[in-house]
This record gives structure tokens, C-alpha cells and sequence, in this order.
């Protein structure tokens, strides 16, 4: 009975899956638009940094630097603070 | 004297009459305007909804003074606060330049939500 031909080499690297033409490269959006100061009055914008429970997205996600990300996360304390942003939510979004 | 811009917001209790609302105000700004802070600007945001309940009110009174003042004001503001019942929540924060020029815009209304939105609304598209 004939074998399945094996390869020479086998690796057990697995290899790397090329999808450079799906993933969007991250930026910035602050550095982008120029924006210096991130408003802590302005919940709907803010809102763009959280998910649906409230709870702040990290910059993996938003790809925010690490200046503006601290700015974003302090913004959206303050605003929670003032009772314009929730602390916890079902459903933000 | 070195001065510093500064802005506080801060929420009223929804039980109050839109005079007594005034009042109270009115008694908060004065603490600024006889410590010598020099008001910039003031916003009455009216009653908005809490995002969630606070001493059991789920509506408040919203004021935002901006004012440059001496750095011991913001003290004797806060005691104000904390003495004052009917004041529900209060947020002082300092303005760094970034934040005067950010004030400056949305003040003279070119922070509107036209020339805001457009250009994030692109962004949001694309990402």
C-alpha cells in the first residue's frame, strides 16, 4: 500500500499566515486630527474609547498612543465623576 | 500673584425651584467673584439626566464656571461645595494651555458639532 508522501522538511513552527492586506494598520486618531485636549463634557465622544459595559478599551483596540490614551482615560474618570458617563452599563452601545 | 486657570463644574439637586436653583448659583459664583477670581466664562447646562443615580436623584442642575484665580481659591471652593447640600457633585480641574485654547474655541462656538464630528466620523469609517 502506497504511503502518503511526507514532506522533507516538517516543522513545527506553524507558519506565519499573511493577512497584511486585511489588517488596516493602527493609528493614532488624536495625533491624526490634531486634536491637543481630550474634553472630559463631551460623553458621546468618549464613547468611542469604551465598550458596550462602560469599562475603558485598551490601546491594542483603540490604537491611541500612549500620550493621548492616558489623556482619554483620564477624561473618561472625570466625566464618570460627573455623572455624564456611566461607572457600569449593560448595553452602551 | 500667580494665577492659574481653572474650571469647575458642578451638580444641583433637582428638588429645587428654578429661584432657589439661581440662588444657589448665584451664592457659589460669589465665593469665586469675593475671593478675587476673575470669571471667564459660565455655562448653565439646565437639568440633565444623571448617567446614574446619585443620593437618589436621577436628574441635576448643571453649572461650569471658568475662572483664573490664585492656587489657595480652589480649597476654599471645595469647602463651599461640601458645606453646600445642595450640591450633589463637583469637579475642579486645571487648565493646562491646551485646555485655555480648547475653552477659547468651544466658548466662541468653533467647537460646534459640525466641525467636530466631520473629520472623526471619516476617521471611524476608515478604522
Amino acid at each position: 500500500m502506497p504511503q502518503p508522501k511526507k514532506p522533507k522538511h516538517m516543522s513545527l513552527v506553524n507558519e506565519r499566515v499573511e493577512r497584511k492586506d486585511q489588517v488596516a494598520k493602527k493609528y493614532c486618531r488624536f495625533k491624526k486630527a490634531g486634536i491637543k485636549y481630550v474634553d472630559y463634557k463631551d460623553p458621546n465622544f468618549l464613547l468611542k474609547f469604551v465598550n458596550e459595559q462602560g469599562k475603558i478599551l485598551p490601546r491594542r483596540l483603540t490604537g491611541n498612543s500612549l500620550k493621548f490614551q492616558r489623556k482619554v482615560s483620564v477624561a473618561i474618570k472625570r466625566s464618570r465623576h460627573l455623572a455624564l458617563m456611566p461607572y457600569v452599563a449593560d448595553g452602551l452601545k | 500673584m500667580f494665577q492659574n486657570q481653572y474650571e469647575t463644574v458642578f451638580i444641583l439637586t433637582p428638588v429645587l425651584s428654578e429661584i432657589q436653583m439661581t440662588d444657589a448659583v448665584d451664592s457659589l459664583k460669589k465665593v469665586l467673584t469675593d475671593n478675587g477670581a476673575e470669571l471667564v466664562n459660565e455655562e448653565h447646562w439646565g437639568l440633565r439626566k444623571l448617567a446614574y443615580p446619585i443620593q437618589h436623584k436621577s436628574t441635576g442642575y448643571y453649572q461650569l464656571f471658568e475662572f483664573k484665580a490664585a492656587t489657595d481659591l480652589v480649597a476654599t471652593l471645595e469647602i463651599a461645595y461640601k458645606r453646600d447640600e445642595r450640591v450633589l457633585r463637583f469637579l475642579t480641574t486645571k487648565l493646562d494651555k491646551h485646555a485655555i485654547d480648547y475653552a477659547d474655541r468651544r466658548k466662541n462656538g468653533k467647537i460646534g458639532k459640525k466641525n467636530q464630528e466631520a473629520p472623526k466620523d471619516a476617521t471611524t469609517q476608515k478604522a
